[in-house]
Protein backbone atom coordinates (compact mmCIF):
# COMPACT_ATOMS: atom_id res chain seq x y z
CA UNK A 1 0.00 0.00 0.00
CA UNK A 2 2.95 2.31 0.55
CA UNK A 3 4.16 2.29 -3.05
CA UNK A 4 3.29 5.06 -5.42
CA UNK A 5 1.38 4.96 -8.66
CA UNK A 6 2.15 7.08 -11.73
CA UNK A 7 -0.72 8.28 -13.86
CA UNK A 8 -1.49 11.14 -16.22
CA UNK A 9 -4.22 13.70 -15.59
CA UNK A 10 -5.06 15.84 -18.62
CA UNK A 11 -1.63 14.96 -20.00
CA UNK A 12 0.30 15.87 -16.85
CA UNK A 13 2.13 13.16 -14.92
CA UNK A 14 0.97 12.74 -11.33
CA UNK A 15 2.29 10.48 -8.57
CA UNK A 16 -0.23 9.30 -5.96
CA UNK A 17 -0.33 6.60 -3.26
CA UNK A 18 -1.37 3.15 -4.45
CA UNK A 19 -4.79 2.04 -3.31
CA UNK A 20 -6.50 5.41 -3.44
CA UNK A 21 -9.50 6.19 -5.62
CA UNK A 22 -9.22 8.13 -8.85
CA UNK A 23 -11.35 10.86 -7.21
CA UNK A 24 -8.81 11.14 -4.38
CA UNK A 25 -5.94 11.13 -6.87
CA UNK A 26 -7.47 14.06 -8.74
CA UNK A 27 -7.91 16.01 -5.51
CA UNK A 28 -4.32 15.20 -4.48
CA UNK A 29 -3.22 16.51 -7.89
CA UNK A 30 -4.96 19.81 -7.14
CA UNK A 31 -8.17 19.38 -9.14
CA UNK A 32 -11.12 20.79 -7.18
CA UNK A 33 -13.61 20.74 -10.01
CA UNK A 34 -13.49 17.77 -12.39
CA UNK A 35 -16.36 18.50 -14.75
CA UNK A 36 -18.46 21.39 -16.02
CA UNK A 37 -22.22 21.32 -15.55
CA UNK A 38 -24.61 22.43 -18.29
CA UNK A 39 -24.53 25.99 -16.90
CA UNK A 40 -20.73 26.03 -16.91
CA UNK A 41 -20.42 25.69 -13.15
CA UNK A 42 -17.65 23.49 -11.76
CA UNK A 43 -18.56 20.19 -10.14
CA UNK A 44 -16.56 17.69 -8.15
CA UNK A 45 -16.99 14.49 -6.19
CA UNK A 46 -20.05 14.63 -3.92
CA UNK A 47 -21.74 11.37 -2.84
CA UNK A 48 -18.53 9.30 -2.70
CA UNK A 49 -20.37 6.05 -3.41
CA UNK A 50 -21.21 5.85 -7.09
CA UNK A 51 -24.66 7.41 -6.87
CA UNK A 52 -24.52 11.07 -8.00
CA UNK A 53 -22.15 10.63 -10.98
CA UNK A 54 -20.62 14.09 -10.38
CA UNK A 55 -17.07 12.70 -10.30
CA UNK A 56 -17.24 11.10 -13.74
CA UNK A 57 -14.07 11.39 -15.80
CA UNK A 58 -12.59 9.52 -18.76
CA UNK A 59 -10.23 6.78 -17.65
CA UNK A 60 -8.25 5.24 -20.49
CA UNK A 61 -10.84 6.61 -22.88
CA UNK A 62 -13.91 5.26 -21.10
CA UNK A 63 -16.24 7.28 -18.87
CA UNK A 64 -15.98 6.01 -15.28
CA UNK A 65 -16.74 7.27 -11.79
CA UNK A 66 -13.67 8.55 -9.98
CA UNK A 67 -15.02 7.51 -6.59
CA UNK A 68 -15.41 3.83 -7.58
CA UNK A 69 -12.26 3.43 -9.68
CA UNK A 70 -8.91 2.59 -8.12
CA UNK A 71 -5.71 4.18 -9.44
CA UNK A 72 -3.38 2.01 -11.52
CA UNK A 73 0.01 2.60 -13.04
CA UNK A 74 -0.14 4.26 -16.43
CA UNK A 75 -3.77 5.34 -16.13
CA UNK A 76 -4.74 8.14 -18.50
CA UNK A 77 -7.38 10.39 -16.92
CA UNK A 78 -9.16 13.23 -18.71
CA UNK A 79 -11.37 15.71 -16.85
CA UNK A 80 -14.04 17.87 -18.37
CA UNK A 81 -13.32 20.80 -16.08
CA UNK B 1 -19.57 -11.14 -23.78
CA UNK B 2 -18.40 -13.00 -20.69
CA UNK B 3 -21.07 -15.06 -19.01
CA UNK B 4 -21.20 -16.88 -15.69
CA UNK B 5 -23.85 -19.07 -14.18
CA UNK B 6 -24.69 -19.62 -10.57
CA UNK B 7 -27.46 -20.93 -8.38
CA UNK B 8 -27.82 -17.77 -6.29
CA UNK B 9 -26.69 -14.35 -7.41
CA UNK B 10 -26.18 -11.84 -4.60
CA UNK B 11 -26.03 -8.21 -5.72
CA UNK B 12 -24.26 -5.97 -3.24
CA UNK B 13 -21.33 -6.96 -1.00
CA UNK B 14 -22.11 -4.92 2.07
CA UNK B 15 -22.97 -6.62 5.39
CA UNK B 16 -26.35 -7.93 4.11
CA UNK B 17 -24.92 -9.33 0.87
CA UNK B 18 -21.90 -10.90 2.55
CA UNK B 19 -24.08 -12.53 5.22
CA UNK B 20 -26.48 -13.73 2.53
CA UNK B 21 -23.81 -15.25 0.28
CA UNK B 22 -21.91 -16.92 3.11
CA UNK B 23 -25.14 -18.27 4.69
CA UNK B 24 -26.38 -19.59 1.33
CA UNK B 25 -23.12 -21.49 0.83
CA UNK B 26 -23.27 -22.86 4.39
CA UNK B 27 -26.77 -24.11 3.63
CA UNK B 28 -25.45 -26.01 0.64
CA UNK B 29 -26.07 -23.67 -2.30
CA UNK B 30 -23.64 -22.10 -4.77
CA UNK B 31 -23.50 -18.32 -4.59
CA UNK B 32 -21.89 -15.56 -6.61
CA UNK B 33 -21.43 -12.19 -4.89
CA UNK B 34 -21.07 -9.08 -7.07
CA UNK B 35 -20.46 -5.46 -6.08
CA UNK B 36 -19.71 -2.24 -7.93
CA UNK B 37 -16.94 -1.26 -5.54
CA UNK B 38 -13.39 -2.57 -5.85
CA UNK B 39 -13.66 -4.72 -2.72
CA UNK B 40 -16.32 -6.09 -0.37
CA UNK B 41 -17.62 -4.27 2.69
CA UNK B 42 -20.22 -1.87 1.32
CA UNK B 43 -20.20 1.66 2.64
CA UNK B 44 -20.12 0.86 6.35
CA UNK B 45 -17.20 -1.59 6.15
CA UNK B 46 -15.24 0.37 3.58
CA UNK B 47 -11.53 -0.17 4.07
CA UNK B 48 -12.12 -3.12 6.42
CA UNK B 49 -11.27 -5.79 3.81
CA UNK B 50 -7.53 -5.29 4.21
CA UNK B 51 -7.52 -4.03 7.76
CA UNK B 52 -10.56 -5.05 9.77
CA UNK B 53 -10.83 -3.04 12.98
CA UNK B 54 -14.55 -3.62 13.51
CA UNK B 55 -15.45 -6.90 15.22
CA UNK B 56 -18.46 -7.80 13.09
CA UNK B 57 -16.58 -6.82 9.95
CA UNK B 58 -13.66 -9.04 10.88
CA UNK B 59 -15.97 -11.95 11.60
CA UNK B 60 -17.90 -11.74 8.34
CA UNK B 61 -15.04 -10.76 6.06
CA UNK B 62 -13.02 -13.68 7.43
CA UNK B 63 -16.02 -15.94 6.83
CA UNK B 64 -16.24 -14.67 3.25
CA UNK B 65 -12.53 -15.28 2.65
CA UNK B 66 -12.83 -18.81 3.96
CA UNK B 67 -16.02 -19.71 2.10
CA UNK B 68 -16.30 -21.04 -1.45
CA UNK B 69 -18.49 -18.06 -2.44
CA UNK B 70 -17.39 -16.77 -5.85
CA UNK B 71 -16.90 -13.00 -5.98
CA UNK B 72 -16.65 -10.35 -8.68
CA UNK B 73 -16.02 -6.70 -7.86
CA UNK B 74 -16.06 -3.43 -9.83
CA UNK B 75 -19.26 -4.43 -11.65
CA UNK B 76 -22.48 -2.44 -11.66
CA UNK B 77 -25.80 -4.10 -12.46
CA UNK B 78 -27.37 -2.22 -15.37
CA UNK B 79 -30.16 -4.48 -16.63
CA UNK B 80 -31.78 -7.90 -16.79
CA UNK B 81 -31.66 -9.25 -20.34
CA UNK B 82 -34.27 -11.80 -19.25
CA UNK B 83 -35.57 -12.98 -15.88
CA UNK B 84 -32.60 -14.63 -14.22
CA UNK B 85 -30.06 -13.09 -16.60
CA UNK B 86 -28.34 -10.06 -15.07
CA UNK B 87 -26.17 -7.69 -17.11
CA UNK B 88 -23.27 -5.98 -15.35
CA UNK B 89 -20.90 -3.30 -16.62
CA UNK B 90 -17.32 -2.92 -15.43
CA UNK B 91 -13.91 -1.63 -16.42
CA UNK B 92 -13.16 -4.92 -18.22
CA UNK B 93 -16.38 -4.77 -20.22
CA UNK B 94 -19.80 -6.28 -19.64
CA UNK B 95 -20.59 -9.50 -17.81
CA UNK B 96 -23.76 -11.55 -17.87
CA UNK B 97 -24.77 -13.74 -14.97
CA UNK B 98 -27.36 -16.47 -15.25
CA UNK B 99 -28.96 -17.37 -11.91
CA UNK B 100 -31.77 -19.44 -10.50
CA UNK B 101 -32.48 -17.18 -7.56
CA UNK B 102 -31.51 -13.62 -6.74
CA UNK B 103 -30.74 -11.82 -3.49
CA UNK B 104 -30.71 -8.03 -3.79
CA UNK B 105 -28.69 -6.29 -1.08
CA UNK B 106 -28.13 -2.95 -2.78
CA UNK B 107 -27.92 -0.93 0.44
CA UNK B 108 -28.76 2.72 0.79
CA UNK B 109 -27.60 6.10 -0.38
CA UNK B 110 -27.66 9.45 1.38
CA UNK B 111 -30.55 11.83 1.05
CA UNK B 112 -29.11 15.09 -0.27
CA UNK B 113 -31.37 18.13 -0.23
CA UNK B 114 -30.98 21.26 -2.36
CA UNK B 115 -30.01 24.62 -0.88
CA UNK B 116 -28.26 27.55 -2.54
CA UNK B 117 -24.68 26.57 -3.30
CA UNK B 118 -25.09 22.81 -2.78
CA UNK B 119 -23.53 22.05 -6.16
CA UNK B 120 -20.23 23.81 -5.36
CA UNK B 121 -17.13 21.63 -5.31
CA UNK B 122 -16.36 21.18 -1.62
CA UNK B 123 -19.94 20.29 -0.68
CA UNK B 124 -20.27 16.54 -0.11
CA UNK B 125 -22.64 14.07 1.41
CA UNK B 126 -21.73 13.45 5.06
CA UNK B 127 -21.22 9.73 4.59
CA UNK B 128 -19.99 10.73 1.15
CA UNK B 129 -16.97 12.62 2.40
CA UNK B 130 -16.39 9.90 4.97
CA UNK B 131 -16.07 7.19 2.32
CA UNK B 132 -14.01 9.44 0.03
CA UNK B 133 -11.56 9.93 2.91
CA UNK B 134 -11.41 6.17 3.51
CA UNK B 135 -10.27 5.87 -0.10
CA UNK B 136 -7.51 8.43 0.18
CA UNK B 137 -9.25 11.80 -0.24
CA UNK B 138 -7.06 14.34 1.61
CA UNK B 139 -8.66 16.40 4.41
CA UNK B 140 -5.71 16.96 6.77
CA UNK B 141 -5.72 20.51 8.07
CA UNK B 142 -9.03 21.35 6.40
CA UNK B 143 -11.83 23.18 8.20
CA UNK B 144 -15.00 21.11 7.83
CA UNK B 145 -18.62 21.66 8.83
CA UNK B 146 -20.66 18.46 9.27
CA UNK B 147 -24.41 18.94 8.97
CA UNK B 148 -27.74 17.29 8.25
CA UNK B 149 -29.38 14.60 10.33
CA UNK B 150 -28.90 11.21 11.90
CA UNK B 151 -26.31 9.19 13.79
CA UNK B 152 -24.17 8.97 10.64
CA UNK B 153 -23.04 12.57 11.23
CA UNK B 154 -21.09 11.49 14.32
CA UNK B 155 -19.40 8.62 12.51
CA UNK B 156 -18.51 10.88 9.57
CA UNK B 157 -17.11 13.58 11.85
CA UNK B 158 -15.01 11.03 13.75
CA UNK B 159 -13.50 9.70 10.50
CA UNK B 160 -12.73 13.22 9.28
CA UNK B 161 -11.09 14.16 12.54
CA UNK B 162 -8.99 11.01 12.57
CA UNK B 163 -7.80 11.90 9.07
CA UNK B 164 -6.52 15.22 10.39
CA UNK B 165 -9.41 17.54 9.58
CA UNK B 166 -10.55 20.30 11.88
CA UNK B 167 -14.26 19.62 12.40
CA UNK B 168 -15.71 23.05 13.16
CA UNK B 169 -19.11 21.83 14.28
CA UNK B 170 -21.76 19.17 13.81
CA UNK B 171 -25.13 20.71 12.99
CA UNK B 172 -28.03 18.31 13.59
CA UNK B 173 -31.43 19.53 12.36
CA UNK B 174 -33.31 17.47 14.93
CA UNK B 175 -34.30 19.21 18.16
CA UNK B 176 -32.88 18.49 21.60
CA UNK B 177 -36.06 16.78 22.85
CA UNK B 178 -36.07 14.22 20.04
CA UNK B 179 -32.35 13.61 20.42
CA UNK B 180 -32.84 12.93 24.13
CA UNK B 181 -35.67 10.52 23.34
CA UNK B 182 -33.48 8.81 20.73
CA UNK B 183 -30.65 8.46 23.26
CA UNK B 184 -33.12 7.02 25.80
CA UNK B 185 -34.38 4.66 23.08
CA UNK B 186 -30.86 3.24 22.72
CA UNK B 187 -31.09 1.68 26.19
CA UNK B 188 -32.26 -1.72 24.89
CA UNK B 189 -29.41 -1.64 22.32
CA UNK B 190 -26.23 -1.58 24.43
CA UNK B 191 -24.04 -2.06 21.35
CA UNK B 192 -25.41 1.07 19.73
CA UNK B 193 -25.17 3.00 22.97
CA UNK B 194 -21.50 2.09 23.41
CA UNK B 195 -20.84 3.01 19.80
CA UNK B 196 -22.45 6.44 20.26
CA UNK B 197 -20.52 7.02 23.48
CA UNK B 198 -17.24 6.01 21.83
CA UNK B 199 -17.91 8.37 18.93
CA UNK B 200 -18.70 11.23 21.30
CA UNK B 201 -15.43 10.46 23.08
CA UNK B 202 -13.49 10.70 19.83
CA UNK B 203 -15.21 14.00 19.09
CA UNK B 204 -14.35 15.71 22.38
CA UNK B 205 -14.21 19.43 21.88
CA UNK B 206 -16.30 19.46 18.69
CA UNK B 207 -19.45 21.55 19.07
CA UNK B 208 -22.60 19.47 18.54
CA UNK B 209 -25.52 21.76 17.80
CA UNK B 210 -29.06 20.53 17.53
CA UNK B 211 -31.90 22.49 15.92
CA UNK B 212 -29.25 23.71 13.46
CA UNK B 213 -28.88 23.41 9.71
CA UNK B 214 -26.94 24.92 6.80
CA UNK B 215 -29.04 27.39 4.84
CA UNK B 216 -26.55 28.27 2.13
CA UNK B 217 -23.11 27.37 0.83
CA UNK B 218 -21.07 30.25 -0.54
CA UNK B 219 -18.08 30.50 -2.84
CA UNK B 220 -17.26 31.18 -6.46
CA UNK B 221 -15.41 28.22 -7.94
CA UNK B 222 -15.39 26.23 -4.69
CA UNK B 223 -16.90 26.30 -1.22
CA UNK B 224 -15.60 29.14 0.94
CA UNK B 225 -18.19 29.46 3.71
CA UNK B 226 -21.59 28.29 4.90
CA UNK B 227 -24.47 30.08 6.56
CA UNK B 228 -25.59 28.10 9.55
CA UNK B 229 -28.98 28.66 11.14
CA UNK B 230 -29.56 27.72 14.76
CA UNK B 231 -32.97 28.81 15.95
CA UNK B 232 -33.29 32.52 15.21
CA UNK B 233 -29.60 33.20 14.80
CA UNK B 234 -27.61 32.86 11.59
CA UNK B 235 -23.87 32.60 11.54
CA UNK B 236 -21.39 32.59 8.66
CA UNK B 237 -18.64 30.00 9.06
CA UNK B 238 -15.58 30.03 6.78
CA UNK B 239 -14.68 26.45 5.80
CA UNK B 240 -13.00 24.26 3.20
CA UNK B 241 -15.61 21.53 3.06
CA UNK B 242 -19.20 20.87 4.04
CA UNK B 243 -20.29 17.29 4.68
CA UNK B 244 -24.07 17.30 4.68
CA UNK B 245 -26.56 14.43 4.55
CA UNK B 246 -30.17 14.04 5.65
CA UNK B 247 -30.41 10.38 6.49
CA UNK B 248 -30.42 7.39 4.18
CA UNK B 249 -32.63 6.26 1.31
CA UNK B 250 -32.97 2.59 0.26
CA UNK B 251 -31.48 1.79 -3.18
CA UNK B 252 -34.61 0.15 -4.55
CA UNK B 253 -33.95 0.56 -8.30
CA UNK B 254 -33.03 -3.06 -8.98
CA UNK B 255 -35.96 -4.45 -7.01
CA UNK B 256 -38.32 -1.97 -8.69
CA UNK B 257 -37.05 -2.90 -12.13
CA UNK B 258 -37.90 -6.52 -11.32
CA UNK B 259 -41.40 -5.59 -10.19
CA UNK B 260 -40.98 -6.09 -6.45
CA UNK B 261 -43.62 -4.37 -4.35
CA UNK B 262 -42.52 -1.30 -2.37
CA UNK B 263 -44.02 0.37 0.68
CA UNK B 264 -42.83 3.71 2.07
CA UNK B 265 -39.84 3.63 -0.24
CA UNK B 266 -38.60 0.21 0.88
CA UNK B 267 -39.01 -3.30 -0.56
CA UNK B 268 -41.77 -5.37 1.02
CA UNK B 269 -40.54 -8.79 2.18
CA UNK B 270 -41.92 -11.70 4.22
CA UNK B 271 -40.21 -13.27 7.27
CA UNK B 272 -37.87 -15.15 4.90
CA UNK B 273 -36.84 -11.88 3.18
CA UNK B 274 -38.70 -13.05 0.08
CA UNK B 275 -40.07 -10.17 -2.03
CA UNK B 276 -43.40 -10.14 -3.85
CA UNK B 277 -41.68 -11.67 -6.93
CA UNK B 278 -40.94 -15.42 -6.97
CA UNK B 279 -37.26 -16.26 -6.50
CA UNK B 280 -36.22 -12.73 -5.52
CA UNK B 281 -35.07 -12.07 -1.96
CA UNK B 282 -34.07 -8.68 -0.57
CA UNK B 283 -32.01 -7.92 2.53
CA UNK B 284 -30.54 -4.99 4.40
CA UNK B 285 -31.18 -1.29 3.97
CA UNK B 286 -33.30 -1.73 0.82
CA UNK B 287 -35.97 -3.25 3.07
CA UNK B 288 -35.95 -0.15 5.30
CA UNK B 289 -33.10 1.72 6.99
CA UNK B 290 -32.04 -0.11 10.13
CA UNK B 291 -28.26 -0.29 10.28
CA UNK B 292 -25.65 -3.00 10.16
CA UNK B 293 -27.14 -5.40 12.74
CA UNK B 294 -30.41 -5.54 10.85
CA UNK B 295 -28.55 -5.99 7.55
CA UNK B 296 -26.56 -8.95 8.90
CA UNK B 297 -29.63 -10.66 10.41
CA UNK B 298 -31.70 -10.18 7.25
CA UNK B 299 -28.82 -11.26 5.02
CA UNK B 300 -28.46 -14.49 6.98
CA UNK B 301 -32.18 -15.17 6.74
CA UNK B 302 -32.24 -14.41 3.00
CA UNK B 303 -29.20 -16.59 2.27
CA UNK B 304 -30.59 -19.56 4.15
CA UNK B 305 -34.05 -19.18 2.63
CA UNK B 306 -32.72 -18.82 -0.93
CA UNK B 307 -30.70 -21.99 -0.36
CA UNK B 308 -33.88 -23.79 0.62
CA UNK B 309 -33.28 -23.85 4.36
CA UNK B 310 -36.49 -22.22 5.45
CA UNK B 311 -36.39 -22.46 9.22
CA UNK B 312 -35.08 -19.46 11.14
CA UNK B 313 -33.14 -20.25 14.34
CA UNK B 314 -34.41 -18.53 17.45
CA UNK B 315 -31.30 -16.35 17.84
CA UNK B 316 -31.76 -15.05 14.31
CA UNK B 317 -35.44 -14.29 14.89
CA UNK B 318 -34.46 -12.39 18.04
CA UNK B 319 -31.79 -10.40 16.14
CA UNK B 320 -34.31 -9.49 13.44
CA UNK B 321 -36.90 -8.31 15.97
CA UNK B 322 -34.41 -6.29 18.01
CA UNK B 323 -32.91 -4.57 14.97
CA UNK B 324 -36.39 -3.79 13.65
CA UNK B 325 -37.16 -1.96 16.91
CA UNK B 326 -33.96 0.05 16.53
CA UNK B 327 -34.97 0.95 12.96
CA UNK B 328 -38.27 2.28 14.30
CA UNK B 329 -36.51 4.39 16.94
CA UNK B 330 -34.29 5.89 14.21
CA UNK B 331 -37.24 6.82 11.99
CA UNK B 332 -39.25 8.33 14.80
CA UNK B 333 -36.57 10.66 16.14
CA UNK B 334 -34.82 11.93 13.04
CA UNK B 335 -37.84 13.16 11.07
CA UNK B 336 -36.86 16.07 8.82
CA UNK B 337 -38.15 19.52 9.75
CA UNK B 338 -40.36 21.60 7.45
CA UNK B 339 -37.87 24.48 7.23
CA UNK B 340 -35.64 22.27 5.08
CA UNK B 341 -38.25 22.49 2.33
CA UNK B 342 -37.77 26.26 2.18
CA UNK B 343 -34.01 26.37 1.61
CA UNK B 344 -33.90 26.16 -2.20
CA UNK B 345 -34.71 29.38 -4.04
CA UNK B 346 -36.33 29.53 -7.50
CA UNK B 347 -32.91 29.43 -9.18
CA UNK B 348 -31.36 26.68 -7.06
CA UNK B 349 -30.52 23.65 -9.19
CA UNK B 350 -32.61 20.67 -8.08
CA UNK B 351 -31.60 18.08 -10.71
CA UNK B 352 -27.81 18.26 -10.70
CA UNK B 353 -27.36 16.26 -13.90
CA UNK B 354 -29.76 18.17 -16.13
CA UNK B 355 -29.53 21.49 -14.26
CA UNK B 356 -33.26 21.78 -13.67
CA UNK B 357 -34.12 24.76 -11.46
CA UNK B 358 -36.20 24.31 -8.32
CA UNK B 359 -38.96 26.63 -9.65
CA UNK B 360 -39.33 24.63 -12.88
CA UNK B 361 -39.58 21.37 -10.98
CA UNK B 362 -42.00 22.80 -8.42
CA UNK B 363 -44.39 23.72 -11.25
CA UNK B 364 -44.79 20.04 -12.18
CA UNK B 365 -47.38 17.64 -10.78
CA UNK B 366 -45.20 14.57 -10.36
CA UNK B 367 -41.71 13.26 -10.96
CA UNK B 368 -42.90 11.78 -14.23
CA UNK B 369 -44.43 15.11 -15.26
CA UNK B 370 -41.16 16.84 -14.36
CA UNK B 371 -39.28 14.30 -16.48
CA UNK B 372 -41.45 15.04 -19.48
CA UNK B 373 -41.46 18.82 -19.03
CA UNK B 374 -37.97 19.57 -17.76
CA UNK B 375 -35.74 16.45 -18.17
CA UNK B 376 -35.47 16.26 -14.36
CA UNK B 377 -34.02 12.91 -13.36
CA UNK B 378 -33.06 11.94 -16.91
CA UNK B 379 -29.33 12.52 -16.66
CA UNK B 380 -26.47 10.36 -15.51
CA UNK B 381 -27.73 9.60 -11.99
CA UNK B 382 -31.25 8.71 -13.20
CA UNK B 383 -32.98 10.60 -10.37
CA UNK B 384 -31.03 8.87 -7.61
CA UNK B 385 -30.38 12.29 -6.03
CA UNK B 386 -33.23 14.58 -7.17
CA UNK B 387 -35.82 11.78 -6.85
CA UNK B 388 -35.29 11.44 -3.13
CA UNK B 389 -35.19 15.24 -2.79
CA UNK B 390 -38.44 15.60 -4.77
CA UNK B 391 -40.06 13.02 -2.53
CA UNK B 392 -39.30 15.16 0.52
CA UNK B 393 -39.89 18.56 -1.10
CA UNK B 394 -43.06 17.85 -3.09
CA UNK B 395 -44.33 14.49 -1.81
CA UNK B 396 -43.59 12.86 -5.20
CA UNK B 397 -43.42 9.11 -5.38
CA UNK B 398 -40.38 7.81 -7.24
CA UNK B 399 -41.04 7.08 -10.91
CA UNK B 400 -40.35 3.46 -11.89
CA UNK B 401 -36.80 3.16 -13.17
CA UNK B 402 -36.15 1.88 -16.67
CA UNK B 403 -33.17 0.01 -18.01
CA UNK B 404 -30.35 0.66 -18.21
CA UNK B 405 -30.18 1.53 -14.50
CA UNK B 406 -26.98 3.52 -15.13
CA UNK B 407 -25.14 4.83 -18.19
CA UNK B 408 -23.52 1.81 -19.84
CA UNK B 409 -21.72 1.17 -23.13
CA UNK B 410 -23.82 -0.31 -25.92
CA UNK B 411 -21.70 -3.47 -25.83
CA UNK B 412 -23.66 -4.39 -22.68
CA UNK B 413 -26.69 -4.91 -24.87
CA UNK B 414 -25.38 -5.81 -28.30
CA UNK B 415 -22.43 -8.11 -27.82
CA UNK B 416 -23.26 -11.77 -28.31
CA UNK B 417 -22.56 -14.05 -25.39
CA UNK B 418 -19.51 -16.23 -25.65
CA UNK B 419 -19.67 -19.82 -24.46
CA UNK B 420 -20.84 -19.65 -20.86
CA UNK B 421 -18.00 -20.23 -18.48
CA UNK B 422 -18.39 -23.09 -16.05
CA UNK B 423 -19.99 -22.10 -12.77
CA UNK B 424 -17.86 -19.53 -11.01
CA UNK B 425 -16.41 -21.11 -7.90
CA UNK B 426 -12.97 -19.70 -7.36
CA UNK B 427 -12.58 -16.52 -5.38
CA UNK B 428 -11.37 -13.85 -7.80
Amino acid sequence: MSTDVRLRVDGVEVVVPAGCSVAAALRLAGHVSTRRALDGGGRGACCGMGVCFECRVRINGVERLGCLARVADGMEIVCDA
Amino acid sequence: MRELSTEILVVGAGPAGIAAAVSAERAGARALLVDMQAEPGGQIWRGQWNNATDRAARRWLTALRGSPVATRYGLRLVDFAAPGLAVFDGADGPLRVRCERLIVAAGARERLLPFPGWTLPGVFGAGGLQVLVKNGWPVAGQRIVVAGSGPLLLAAAATLRKAGAQVLCIAEQTGAADLARFAAGLAPHPGKWLQAAALRGRLAGVAYRCNAWVERAEGTERLESVRLRAGRSVERIACDALAVGFGLVPNTEIAQLLGCELRDGAVVVDVHQHSSVAGIYCAGEICGIGGVDQALAQGEVAGRAAAGSGERPRALRRDCARSARFAQTLRRHFALRDELRELATADTVLCRCENVRYADAAACRSQRDARLQTRLGMGHCQARICGAAGEFLFGWTAATPRPPLAPAPLTCFTEPTSDPEPPAQESA
